[in-house]
């Protein structure tokens, strides 16, 4: 068997993979300009309806301003244009977060060789033309050059490449840690790996599609808002060109620049600017806490989730079961005991055995000890026949283990096992923990000490996150293979609202397939191929990068953490993307009113004097109104771009405390703001010579 | 007592009276539409039409049912009218001339009601009984199947089934109209409103001029002409008319009944979603919005002072309300001038039309035009809470806004393109009384707006029996009523399919103030914001 020797240091800096995020940086504006330029391009922007209006609007203004050059007519063209230019820059800001990331994930896949096995022997090929199934070698300082199972020996991996995460990880043949990506680099070992992605298609390749935007698609939320921003779009492209004809029977004359400027006004730009943006920030959020969602709709059903699927093991409690106390038998002191479950436990290198040495010594105040200062002691391992530990010392033999394999051995050792040990097992194992009696003897007589109490020990603060996660409406069941009666005590303490206890995979698919036979969409992490078709089954599957192909394969996210407890910040983020989204178009369509109070009495005051009542913010003039409109439109934009990217606040609560707020802020709020705005910016551009 | 008193009085009393009919005519509706036996009358006309009742119809099947029923119907009509002359019980008139036939039978297939005639130098009696008031009745019934349709695909899950267009109109109009309709009629005729077949009575007026005021079944059609939001009067004068309204408790009641079905609706779709404060929220969505528009319009009113137009007997208040219930309505029946309204107070009554009739609104129309606006502000509420949007339980996904988006894009389509055509057309300004002021463009767009929002009341002032104007509202009353039915069907079909999502504590409810507040603000802005620039240039200009 190969042996693991220590991981040399990593020779190059540990990649820094996430990009400046979280605060805006105004830096990125100029630097992603030239984008910005080249998605001015027509056939790129009729993608978008609501922009594609006001270009063709700006087209049309610029060549009116060569005949009709006047400073007002100039002072709108450009900022129809410049609008346009700040919803592309927007979108490449979004864009150009996730270029920087492309970038490192390129360096980690540069081209490497493989050394294929042959019949004969092995051959050096290019990475890049090796098919699936091919079996390559791999050993330390080498690259791996695809994904892959791994079907030979055991080997440490670096896998900050991808991850980002210094610390090498174990990768071995057989079992839930057999999978490798292509482009991290083995610091071990030699294995051999079964390449199981086809050529450009392995999972640094997603990867770099995935966070470049270049595998972007609408989701489907994003196409139904679309489709509203168009028809609104229409609906004032009617009510603007229909308008020339009403207002020409009261003798206004109205030109197309102002009435481009007043469609401009009107049509949702805000939200037409910024929704490409918002999806692909939100993608990026993910990616900023390693998970990868393979589709835009999986973040989106994320927000939708009705009931999470959490892992007991890892998710909800500490990986393992720690000791939480020592119950002694009658006329046996607390300190005989621990000092018993201490000697019997030196030996034992499980994390329940170091539990119990780390509770005697800061429960009990005993010193720990280690093996090598009792040398003339045996110790005894535990054996799935004995089903008990314990040591051999000066003459005393100490045993822990299950409550009937001690009671046996007491038996069978002249002593009799106390009718009150029952008692207290028995209570240990109704509360859900895991009883381990603890025996010596002493001159061939056996007797019972006590009870070590294991228990499982939940995370801290996951019965607020459940607390919150019910306040939103989202289900949470605990998934374990333990026993209904430990299910039900460790539930109990975690707050979450189910459990499935003993639960097999089959098991597992029946409750995803009951869930969302009623409707309910259903988040679950898995890491093991025999959870593949749950992850597939389930609306938002996370598989953990740690996991096997079938299972990342399955999933429509990967965690590269391989953190279960992240499935709560994925809804989290799935959430806040549809509220930005909405937040928007609300901040977008409440904004119309103060331009109608702009505009309209800017056109039509001077035939019908009694509209200037309609003036209440007491414009300068007609001119000024009307490019104050205009750039308070394109401003407000550039404006939202910080809050666009990074996602409005978002606090768990109820669905009405959550609407009652983003009311009050963005749709109250977009009342006022362009009242306010514009009447700020009339007072600066009335300054301005040539604009009367 | 003061006007005010008075008219406080009477709006009390209106409110009082839908209170108390509310439950019992919502629930009696609801078990109409969702029994599973038939009339031994309603069994007898099946088996005369063919008609399998107990077969389910998916959403194109009930659209395609309804749309062929509206045809023949504006046919019969249409023909009844062109040969009326050669027909017993005519009183000696003409047929009718072919561009105002086409106008009347769109008009009145349409529910709208909107007459470019004076009716009783126009239709004979035979006209008037058999082809307009049978389309009063059924014109209003399909109006209502279509919001059963749209609240079964609401309370229905996993399956492509809408119900039964024939027996959901032949139920409205035998279990709901008609004995409605009969009660109403001796009501009215013991307040006062006359009902007979006779030729007309000579009468000398008070300026001496002999004078021939014609009697009729003028009853029983003012009764669904209220009833059925149709509004089409038996005389030119309308609910102005002393024959048709003679009193103020008869206009009160005639009020009653405009709102009647269009406010128990509500119930009967809280009941078949099984959430009767679904149905409330609804109702006060259309409550407050109409008490809003009533507050307005006899503000301006009672400020302006101006009793030129209105009938004495009625003064400014119940005037304001007649006016408010029947543009909220989609009825069009008036008993008064809106053209001599106060601008801002036809203003007022304008944009009333221009919310889309849901306030609330005309029989059937009014609901299922008010629950699209609600699933629009859900999509967009629903998205500020985090959740892919829902209403009563459904998604509402890119398939739902299309239908959504095109429904709310029709009605302001019709009516600003229509009036933009009539304001470019030097023929079609020919027609406008008040040249040269902003006035006159107000009756044009109040045309267009009362015809592509199916009201049928007029501004007066404008000469619409021409042929650009019969022809023009004949097409826009069309479009502006089958296209949102189609649309509206194409939605109960597409949430009919849906399977129910499960409401949690992330679900946006949708029976609360909050809700309702913001589907008012909704429906005020969407439609507000479409219709701002066009009405700034009417009442607004003549107005401030």
């Amino acid at each position: 068997m190969t042996t693991l020797t220590k991981a040399p240091a990593v020779e190059q800096p540990p990649v820094q993979k996430k990009a400046p995020s979280g605060l805006f940086d105004p830096k990125m504006l100029v630097s992603s300009l030239p984008d910005a330029l080249r998605k001015l391009d027509p056939r790129v922007m009729v993608k978008n309806p609501v922009m594609f209006v006001v270009e063709v609007g700006a087209v049309a203004s610029t060549v009116i301003a060569f005949t009709d050059s006047t400073v007002f007519v100039w002072w709108i063209v450009v900022w129809l244009w410049l609008t346009v230019i700040f919803a592309n820059l927007a979108e490449a800001v979004a864009e150009g977060r996730g270029k920087a990331q492309a970038e490192t994930l390129r360096r980690a896949k540069t081209e490497t060789t493989a050394r294929r096995l042959t019949d004969t022997g092995e051959e050096e090929i290019p990475a890049a033309q090796l098919q699936l199934g091919d079996l390559v070698v791999v050993e330390a300082g080498q690259i791996i050059p695809g994904d892959g199972d791994v079907v030979e020996g055991v080997a440490s991996v670096d896998e900050s490449a991808i991850t980002g995460e210094s610390a090498p990880v174990i990768r071995e043949s057989g079992g839930d840690r057999s999978a490798v990506t292509g482009g991290t680099k083995v610091l071990s070992d030699r294995i051999v790996v079964k390449i199981m992605t086809r050529p450009g298609e392995s999972f640094i390749d997603r990867m770099i599609a995935l966070v470049e935007g270049a595998a972007r698609q609408k989701t489907p939320n994003e196409i139904a808002l679309n489709i509203l921003l168009a028809s609104l779009t229409i609906v004032f492209l009617i009510a603007t060109v229909t308008l020339p004809t009403f207002a020409t029977y009261g003798g206004v004359h109205l030109s197309v620049v102002i009435l481009v400027a007043l469609l401009v006004c009107l049509i949702p730009t805000t939200i037409g600017a910024l929704l490409s943006a918002i999806g692909i920030a939100g993608m990026d959020r993910l990616v900023q806490r390693n998970v990868l969602a393979m589709s835009g709709r999986a973040v989106e059903a994320a927000g939708d989730v009705n009931t999470l699927l959490l892992d007991k093991t890892g998710t909800i409690t500490l990986g393992n079961r720690q000791a939480a106390e020592f119950i002694p038998v009658a006329g046996v002191t607390d300190t005989e005991l621990a000092d018993a479950a201490q000697l019997s436990s030196l030996a034992d290198e499980t994390p329940e055995g170091r539990s119990i040495v780390v509770l005697a010594k800061n429960g009990y105040g005993l010193r720990e000890r280690h093996t090598g200062e009792l040398p003339q002691a045996t110790f005894v391992e535990f054996t799935a026949q004995t089903r008990m530990s314990g040591v051999d010392v000066d003459g005393r033999q100490v045993r822990k283990g299950a409550a009937g394999a001690v009671s046996n051995w007491i038996n069978s050792h002249g002593g009799t096992s106390d009718a009150r040990l029952g008692e207290i097992v028995d209570g240990i194992s109704a509360s859900g923990g895991t009883p381990l009696v603890v025996a010596e003897a002493v001159g061939g007589t056996a007797r019972a000490l006590g009870v070590i109490h294991l228990k499982d020990v939940v995370k801290a603060g996951m019965r607020e996150r459940f607390d919150q996660m019910r306040a939103m409406g989202i289900r949470t069941v605990m998934i374990t293979g333990d026993n209904a009666l430990t299910a039900k005590a460790i539930a109990e303490e975690a707050g979450v609202d189910d459990f499935l206890a003993e639960a097999t995979p089959e098991d597992k698919m029946a409750l995803i397939k009951k869930e969302q036979e009623g409707g309910r969409l259903v988040a679950m992490t898995g890491d093991g191929t025999n959870d593949a078709p749950a992850l597939a089954q389930a609306d938002v599957g996370v598989a953990m990068n740690t996991g096997t192909s079938a299972a990342k394969e399955a999933g429509n996210m990967v965690d590269l953490d391989s953190n279960p407890t992240k499935l709560i910040e994925i809804v989290e983020i799935g959430k806040q993307l549809l509220i930005t989204r909405g937040s928007l178009t609300t901040f977008s369509i409440a904004n119309d009113v103060a331009k109608y109070f702009a505009i309209l009495p800017a056109l039509f005051a001077a035939a019908y004097p009694g509209l200037d009542r309609l003036n209440i913010m007491q414009l300068h003039s007609p001119e000024t109104a009307i490019v104050s409109a205009i750039v308070f439109n394109a401003l407000v934009i550039v404006a939202l771009v910080p809050l666009a990217l990074r996602g409005v606040r978002y606090r768990p609560s109820s669905a009405s405390a959550m609407l009652r707020r983003n009311l009050l802020v963005y749709g109250v709020g977009g009342l006022i703001t362009p009242f306010v705005g514009i009447k700020l910016l009339d007072l600066v551009i009335s300054l301005i010579p040539g604009l009367r | 007592m003061s006007d005010a008193a008075a008219g406080l009085l009477q709006v009390g009393l209106l409110v009082a009276c839908l209170a108390v009919a509310y439950r019992p005519l919502g629930g009696y509706m609801a078990r109409v539409y969702t029994s599973e036996s038939d009339l031994r009358v309603e069994r007898g006309a099946y088996r005369l039409f063919g008609v399998d009742a107990r077969a389910d119809q998916t959403w194109a099947v009930y659209a395609r049912s309804l749309i062929a029923f509206s045809a023949v119907s504006m046919f019969l009509l249409y023909i009844l009218q062109r040969v009326q002359s050669h027909l017993p019980l005519s009183l000696g008139l003409p047929n009718v001339e072919s561009g105002l036939a086409f106008n009347t039978a769109a008009s009145f297939v349409a529910n709208t009601n909107w007459q470019s005639y004076s009716p009783e130098a126009t239709m004979g009696h035979l006209v008037q009984f058999a082809g307009l008031a049978v389309q009063n009745f059924l014109s209003a019934a399909v109006g209502i199947t279509v919001a059963i349709a749209v609240i079964r695909g609401f309370a229905r899950s996993k399956t492509d089934r809408l119900g039964n267009f024939w027996v959901d109109l032949t139920r409205t109009v035998l279990r709901v109209l008609l004995p409605i309709a009969v009660i109403g009629t001796l009501a009215l005729v013991a307040m006062g409103v006359v009902q007979n077949f006779s030729g007309g009575h000579e009468v000398t007026s008070v300026v001496g001029q002999a004078q021939t005021i014609p009697g009729g079944p003028v009853a029983s059609q003012e009764v669904i002409k209220e009833l059925g939001t149709n509004g089409g009067g038996f005389y030119n004068a309308n609910s102005a008319h002393p024959f048709e309204n003679p009193n103020g408790l008869s206009n009160l009641f005639e009020i009653f009944l405009l709102l009647l079905i269009p406010v128990s609706l509500t119930r009967t779709f809280g009941l078949m979603v099984k959430d009767k404060r679904q149905g409330y929220a609804i109702l006060g969505v259309m409550g407050t919005l109409w008490a809003a528009f009533t507050f307005a319009a006899t503000f301006f009113e009672v400020r302006g002072n101006s009793l030129e137009g209105k009938e004495t007997r009625f003064g400014e208040w119940a005037s304001a309300l007649f006016a408010s219930s029947t543009t909220g309505t989609s009825t069009g029946a008036v008993n008064s001038a809106h053209d001599s309204f106060t601008p801002l107070g036809g203003g007022t009554a304008l944009f009333h039309m221009m919310l889309g009739e849901v306030s609330p609104g005309g029989t059937g129309t009014g609901l299922y035009g008010m629950l699209i606006l609600a699933v629009l502000t859900v999509f967009i509420a629903g998205l500020m809470v985090g959740r892919t949007p829902e209403y009563l339980r459904k998604k509402i996904t890119a398939r739902e806004m299309k239908l959504v988006s095109l429904y709310i894009l029709t009605t302001p389509t019709v009516v600003l393109v229509g009036a933009s055509i009539a304001m470019g057309l030097a023929v079609a300004r020919a027609s406008i009384f008040n040249t040269d002021s902003p006035h006159g463009f107000t009756e044009v767009l109040y045309a267009f707006t009362s015809a592509g929002n199916n009201n049928g009341s007029a501004f007066g002032g404008l000469s619409a029996n021409t042929p650009f104007y019969n022809t023009a509202l004949g097409i826009v009353m069309l479009l502006g009523r089958f296209l949102p039915i189609v649309l509206a069907l194409a939605l109960a079909g597409s949430l009919a399919k849906q399977q129910p999502v499960p409401v949690t504590q992330g679900t946006l409810p949708t029976h609360k103030a909050l809700f309702v507040t913001m589907l008012v603000g909704v429906v005020l802005i969407v439609t507000g914001l479409t219709y701002f620039p066009a009405l700034t240039l009417g009442p607004l200009a003549e107005g401030l």
